[in-house]
């Protein structure tokens, strides 16, 4: 089946429009599996290109304090693979925007792949991200879920070996997303000079738009990447918003703004 | 007489099971890991200096004890202990550190993390780095820290820094993940000394290799002292180390059948026990695919055990592999049977096991009467010390033995 290109074109078209796509991270569920669609709607208005749907995991090894906390918020209130799924329904009914599934191995292998790759593409998911499954695992995942037209994206980073960086160009599709640091998610006050030059050594590998993440909190930050990457990974900083407003009416727009000002070049957010 | 095991394989598979769930940027540590775990194997003076300090430092070989006055109470089989118990520190854990310890100065890493449930491997590992000069952080659980305060008093006299964790159940399994956490930030100064037979491939085999010592040197005692090779080996399974430390040098061996304990606590439903093949399927947890208690959306269970280092979600990928080919037998042993246990060996012998290995002693006695003429080799992981105030809260008859 084909991929529904949906990733490959907003690339594409923020590539067109010399500007890097602002790739956004949420945690479905946090703080009500209701509330998420019209978060999601929210990131794409303040001028987010592709929203990373998180599906929690009761032990998440990649994530930071923010993160591991919005987990926990979501598998408490309810959020399950089947709940994500019809999430992104209601999110696809209502937008365009690309939909990448960001979660680890063992919530997904438990529902299956095959079936997750019917049901996602059916819903209008464009691909899944699996922080913790290595190239060396991915054969047969990464077969069920192409088999319905998603996209597999894999990390790269700073400690891959340039036999890995091969492989995680050749098993990803819609784009490589590179870790800008050793490390678990979460903010920090600048972003790695290193990761220029893996950016570039993915890029003689591959024609996949490339994006970065980890600590990427700031509008400077997502300025300084678009001068070598594609696209920039905002998460943590998301998931802040909805942590400390969580019970606020204006969640909404509080996480609207926030965005929107991730996306305007001078001046930046308030944090 | 020591045969190398055939698996896993090059990719760290034990069958199905085993291999690397980790994100891309431990990958290529785990690589480089690989390669100077087996660079050292083959290099005779790392091997002299291992053994060295097994021998020296560490107390090996341990002896093989046969419990005569047990045995003949029971009536049954006779039973043989191996002490693993006299071993500096206290337990088995030792060996595996000082392997690892070593592998990391020839790494170069300065800086050595750990987890730690029951506190043992957290004491193993500080001890090793206060001999090599090392720097090291352990993560406990905070229940864990409540229940063996002993072990983190101790940890802390030898000048390890000990660090709670808080998230989710506060065991062994949160322990481990703030271990991977810190790990994955510091890997390029710091060597994670896991101290089970789990996570991403080579540890499952590499601790296997470093505890097989205990298999090795029970099965020429055994032969020593009986002429003949035991009918059954126990030993308790939390993540698999002692266990797969004694089974491998008999897994070639058909005659000898191979009884893994786990801790079946205090009931049958999720979140009461951590009998991994009663209420398990495979999964992936830390780096490894295994059996795992999940429940029905994957999200990993709750385990509860009397003891900490039997508490977790997950068995060792070896484990899975000897059960689903029938090499090995796991059965669950409760939290009251294995007291009654503990009791039992204090009385009549003069040993007090460590609770973990209380549980493989529980099935040892539960089938010895039936089982006359037959010779049981029970692995005595740890001496119980370190839980005598768990001993105490659920034994209180014997705290107040007048009822006053």
């Amino acid at each position: 089946m084909e991929s529904s290109q949906r990733i490959g074109r907003r690339f594409a078209h923020c590539r067109f429009q010399k500007r890097p796509a602002l790739v956004a991270y949420l945690t479905a569920g946090d703080p009500s599996p209701g509330l998420t669609p019209e978060l999601a709607l929210a990131l794409e208005r303040g001028g987010a290109d592709v929203l990373e749907l998180g599906v929690p995991f009761s032990d998440p090894i990649a994530d930071g304090p923010v993160i591991q906390r919005a987990s926990d918020r979501a598998l408490h209130a309810g959020a399950t693979v089947a709940r994500v799924l019809e999430i992104a329904s209601r999110i696809r009914e209502r937008s365009e925007m690309p939909i990448l599934l960001f979660s680890y191995m063992n919530p997904l292998l438990r529902y299956g792949f095959d079936r997750l790759g019917e049901e996602a593409a059916r819903r209008g998911i464009d691909g899944v991200l699996l922080t913790d499954l290595s190239v060396e695992e991915a054969e047969e995942p990464v077969r069920q879920l192409r088999a319905h037209g998603l996209d597999t994206v894999f990390l790269a980073a700073p400690t891959s070996t340039e036999r890995r960086l091969k492989l995680v160009a050749e098993y990803s599709s819609g784009f490589v997303y590179v870790v800008s640091r050793t490390g678990v998610t979460g903010e920090q006050d600048s972003v790695q000079a290193g990761v220029g030059p893996l950016v570039e050594r993915i890029r003689s590998l591959t024609d996949l738009p490339v994006a970065v993440g980890f600590g990427v909190s700031r509008a400077e930050h997502v300025q300084a990447i678009g001068a070598y990457a594609d696209g920039a990974v905002v998460g943590s900083a998301l998931m802040r918003v909805v942590e400390e407003h969580g019970a606020a009416p204006d969640l909404p727009a509080r996480l609207e703004a926030f965005t929107r000002a991730l996306t305007t070049p001078s001046g930046g957010p308030d944090r | 007489m020591s045969t190398q095991p055939q698996y896993p394989d090059a990719q760290g598979h034990f069958g199905p099971y085993g291999g690397r769930y980790v994100p891309e940027t431990l990958m290529a540590p785990l690589e480089d890991l690989e390669q100077a775990y087996r660079d050292a194997r083959r290099d005779p003076d790392f091997q002299r200096e291992l053994d060295d300090l097994l021998h020296n430092y560490a107390g090996r070989p341990t002896p093989l004890y046969e419990a005569r006055r047990l045995s003949e109470e029971l009536g049954g089989a006779r039973l043989f202990f191996k002490r693993e118990d006299l071993l500096h520190t206290g337990a088995h854990k030792i060996n595996n550190c000082l392997g690892q310890a070593l592998l990391a100065r020839r790494m170069g890493k300065r800086r050595v993390i750990a987890e730690t449930g029951a506190g043992q491997h957290g004491v193993a590992t500080a001890t090793v780095c206060a001999l090599f000069g090392m720097d090291c952080t352990v993560y406990m659980g905070e229940e864990d820290m409540r229940r063996q305060r002993l072990n983190v008093f101790r940890m802390r006299l030898l000048g390890t820094k000990v660090v709670g964790v808080a998230n989710g159940s506060r065991t062994l399994k949160d322990a481990i993940s703030e271990a991977m956490r810190d790990w994955v930030t510091n890997v390029h100064d710091t060597h994670y000394l896991l101290g089970s037979a789990l996570g991403a491939h080579p540890y499952p085999m590499m601790v296997r290799d470093f505890h097989r010592c205990m298999g090795d040197e029970a099965r020429a005692q055994m032969l020593e002292r009986t002429g003949r090779l035991p009918d059954a080996v126990f030993a308790c399974v939390g993540g698999g180390s002692n266990a797969i430390g004694i089974f491998t040098a008999f897994v070639p061996e058909p005659g000898v059948a191979l009884v893994g304990v786990e801790a079946g606590g205090r009931g049958h439903a999720l979140g009461e026990h951590a009998a991994r093949f009663e209420g398990g399927s495979p999964g992936v947890l830390h780096g490894a695919y295994s059996y795992l208690l999940q429940d029905g959306e994957g999200q990993v269970s709750l385990t509860h055990s009397v003891s900490a280092g039997l508490d977790y979600a997950l068995i060792g990928p070896e484990h899975a592999w000897l059960h689903d080919e029938k090499r090995a037998e796991y059965v669950s042993i409760t939290d009251r049977e294995a007291l009654e246990a503990a009791k039992t060996l204090a009385r009549t012998e003069g040993l007090i096991p460590a609770l973990e290995s209380a549980h493989g002693v529980a099935e040892a006695l539960r089938r010895a009467p039936e089982a006359k003429g037959q010779i049981f080799l029970i692995n005595l992981s740890g001496r119980g010390d370190k839980d005598t105030d768990i001993y105490r809260e659920n034994l209180p008859e014997l705290d107040n033995p007048d009822g006053k």
